[in-house]
């Protein structure tokens, strides 16, 4: 067999993946969003724009999730960075493990029993009984942006810590010496050095974030009650209560372009940050 | 002498550690270290790894706070300023070079840091200088991972030499580099040392390079100070086996003692062989130990005369070894065990070479050999 044949073949099976479990949905979903719902729900075939010009009803779903989802990466950007921090660089090596281990514990239970217990720690009993013991009185969280924001940077915080410890961890600490040996004050060369070589591990994991909290439904549809819902939850409701499968697929393929435009973005920060060539990190 | 107003800002000192002790938990990494660096001069810290040599270098820089004793730079303590405020620099072993920076932005670092700031134009000027100082003037606009292992050395000594520290610190520079350019490198670091005038304190194992570029060799061991010298002192008077054993090859060889004047000693070694050594020593052990240089000793034949004004040590030779410019034998000497001598190429030319097992003279002249301190 010749090398080339043999090469052929063994990207079979990849290509093979890709053409069925990433192409074809596409396709289906693209084709669909220009049908038409059929009078019993589902789709009907046909070639319109309709669907697409219908984009507005869902307004305020695209609101929350531009809004929610890059509020949401920055605030877990901003609890993550300090504990990754602290992991990367404080910690002793013997607590080290224990420490990154308690940070991964929550993923062991459902994101789904984990949020119901947010209902009762925002609820009517909860921190707000506690506010009132104060002297606040009728502070609502439950089913506000609030919820929602708590509930995403609580679940996706792991996810934002790993990559930015991965990039605190493996920088070479002879370099704050030497920055040190040339003069500068330790919380200068945090900003000059330390910041800039972890821009990488930074700009991986607020992507991985930014990425899912654009498709996420299940902790709106949970903290937001119904009030404070995402494109997710518009999809959910679509395809499967008013089976309006066209103008589903017209969201869906909206918001794969919101996607790629961030991709592009993200792509260009990572050069702009000047990360070296081996160090870009996931994408 | 912990009496801080007992040091006189001479001058000719530089920093100077007194007492300066370092413990790491159980390990005591540096042992009451007591030594003046003078103005201008080239010392280096020689050892083992573990020996305290590195210790001593970041106690000088400031990424270590001596537990006990000082550490003085231009007669000031500076034991409790932090690095970031001491007038030295340091170029690191693996150059810890910052990737996210291009060349001339890692050498304009230090200048950048100054408060207050520094005019661009000037830190432009000064950085072009340091670049062309180290032969890399076209190379500023530059990746560090564009440059090959010799220019990021060199790349770390711009970035040090442009603050015109009071101190360069060298932490093993050399130890990355292959053979050949380390020689080419020693010597511009040498040339660059004269024409700039700064102080130099290299931390090395390579004995070949503190003794090719010293002015004095502070040897240690252990943590401590086994003695400082120029390179010339510390190989022809080595105090202990430690010293001896570390610069150059040495034969030990136990003797006796039997007597002592006029700056000589006899000593009786092997099976009765009495031997005339250069220095006598400063105690009145009888029983000691004599370190003599392998080239110091030469070979005869067995039939041979009788040289005069030597000793004759009856011995087999057991390896020879050739080596260009001289010949390495190792011997086994009746009495004593196994000793080397090294013959030049030209006297072995002369007098002719001897075979493995062949059975000769080690000839040991007189005033050579000096007896080595008791071991504390």
């Amino acid at each position: 067999m010749t090398q080339s044949r043999a090469r052929a073949l063994l990207l079979t099976p990849a290509g093979l993946w890709y053409a069925a479990m990433l192409l074809l949905p596409l396709a289906v979903v693209l084709i669909f969003s220009f049908g038409e719902r059929s009078a019993i729900g589902g789709y009907a075939p046909g070639f319109t724009f309709e669907q697409y010009a219908n984009l507005p009803a869902r307004f305020a779903a695209f609101r929350n999730t531009l809004t929610l989802a890059p509020v949401g990466t920055v605030a877990a950007l901003v609890i993550a960075y300090p504990l990754a921090y602290f992991l990367a660089v404080k910690v002793s090596p013997k607590w080290k493990t224990m420490l990154l281990v308690l940070v991964i514990v929550p993923f062991w239970t459902s994101i789904l029993i984990r949020s119901y217990a947010w209902i009762f720690l925002l609820g009517g009993k909860g921190i707000p009984a506690l506010l009132e013991s104060i002297g606040l009185d009728d502070v609502r969280l439950l089913n506000t942006p609030f919820a929602v924001l708590v509930g995403i940077v609580y679940g996706y915080l792991p996810l934002m810590v790993f990559p930015i410890y991965v990039a605190l961890e493996k920088l070479d600490k002879r370099l704050l010496e030497a920055a040190a040996d040339l003069g500068t004050p330790p919380w200068r060369a945090f900003l000059q050095i330390t910041l800039p070589l972890s821009m990488p591990g930074v700009l991986t994991g607020s992507m991985l974030v930014f990425i899912l909290l654009m498709g996420e439904f299940l902790i709106p549809a949970i903290l937001g009650g119904g009030k404070v819902f995402f494109v997710g939850n518009a999809l959910v409701d679509l395809f499967l209560q008013s089976r309006n499968w066209a103008f589903g697929s017209a969201v869906a393929v909206a918001l794969v372009g919101v996607m790629l435009i961030t991709v592009g973005v993200y792509t260009r920060l990572v050069k702009r940050f000047g990360a070296s060539r081996d160090d870009v990190g996931l994408m | 002498m912990t009496d801080t107003t007992t040091h006189v800002r001479a001058p000719e000192v530089v920093a100077e550690f007194v007492g300066a002790t370092k413990r790491f938990g159980e390990v005591l990494a540096a042992d009451r270290i007591d030594l003046r660096i003078r103005r201008g001069e080239f010392l280096s810290f020689l050892g083992p790894s573990g020996c305290g040599k590195t210790t001593a270098l970041r106690m000088l820089a400031g990424f270590e706070s001596p537990t006990a004793g000082e550490v003085l730079i231009d007669g000031r303590d500076v034991s409790a300023v932090p690095a970031h405020k001491r007038p030295v620099n340091m170029v690191f072993q693996h150059y810890a070079l910052f990737p996210h920076m291009t060349v001339a932005q890692n050498v304009g670092y230090g200048l950048r840091q100054r408060r207050p700031r520094l005019p661009r134009r000037e830190i432009e000027l000064k950085v072009a200088k340091a670049l062309a100082t180290v032969r890399l003037a076209d190379f500023g606009p530059r990746r560090i991972w564009e440059m090959s292992g010799g220019q990021q050395q060199r790349v770390a000594l711009a970035r040090a030499i442009v603050n015109e520290p009071k101190i360069l610190l060298l932490d093993e520079p050399m130890a990355a580099l292959d053979a050949k350019l380390r020689g080419e490198m020693q010597r511009e670091l040498l040339d660059l040392q004269r024409s700039l005038g700064i102080t130099f304190v290299l931390v090395t194992h390579d004995q070949e390079e503190a003794l090719a570029m010293s002015d004095r060799i502070c040897i240690m061991g252990k943590g401590r100070i086994a003695q400082v010298g120029t390179p010339q002192d510390l190989y022809d008077r080595p105090r202990s086996r430690y010293v001896a054993d570390f610069v150059g090859k040495a034969n030990i060889v136990s003797g006796q003692i039997t007597g002592r004047q006029a700056g000589l000693a006899q000593a009786v070694v092997g099976n009765g062989v009495k031997v005339v050594l250069r220095d006598e020593p400063d105690d009145d052990r009888s029983a000691a130990e004599i370190a003599v240089r392998p080239e110091a000793l030469s070979l005869a034949s067995r039939d041979a005369a009788a040289p005069e004004r030597a000793a004759s040590l009856p011995a087999r030779v057991t390896h020879r070894t050739f080596l260009g410019d001289h010949t390495e034998y190792l011997l086994v000497a009746e009495g004593i065990g196994p000793l080397q001598v090294n013959v030049p190429r030209q006297a072995e030319r002369a007098l002719g070479g001897h075979d493995v097992g062949a059975s000769v003279h080690v000839i040991w002249p007189e005033g050579t050999g000096l007896v080595l301190a008791a071991d504390d």
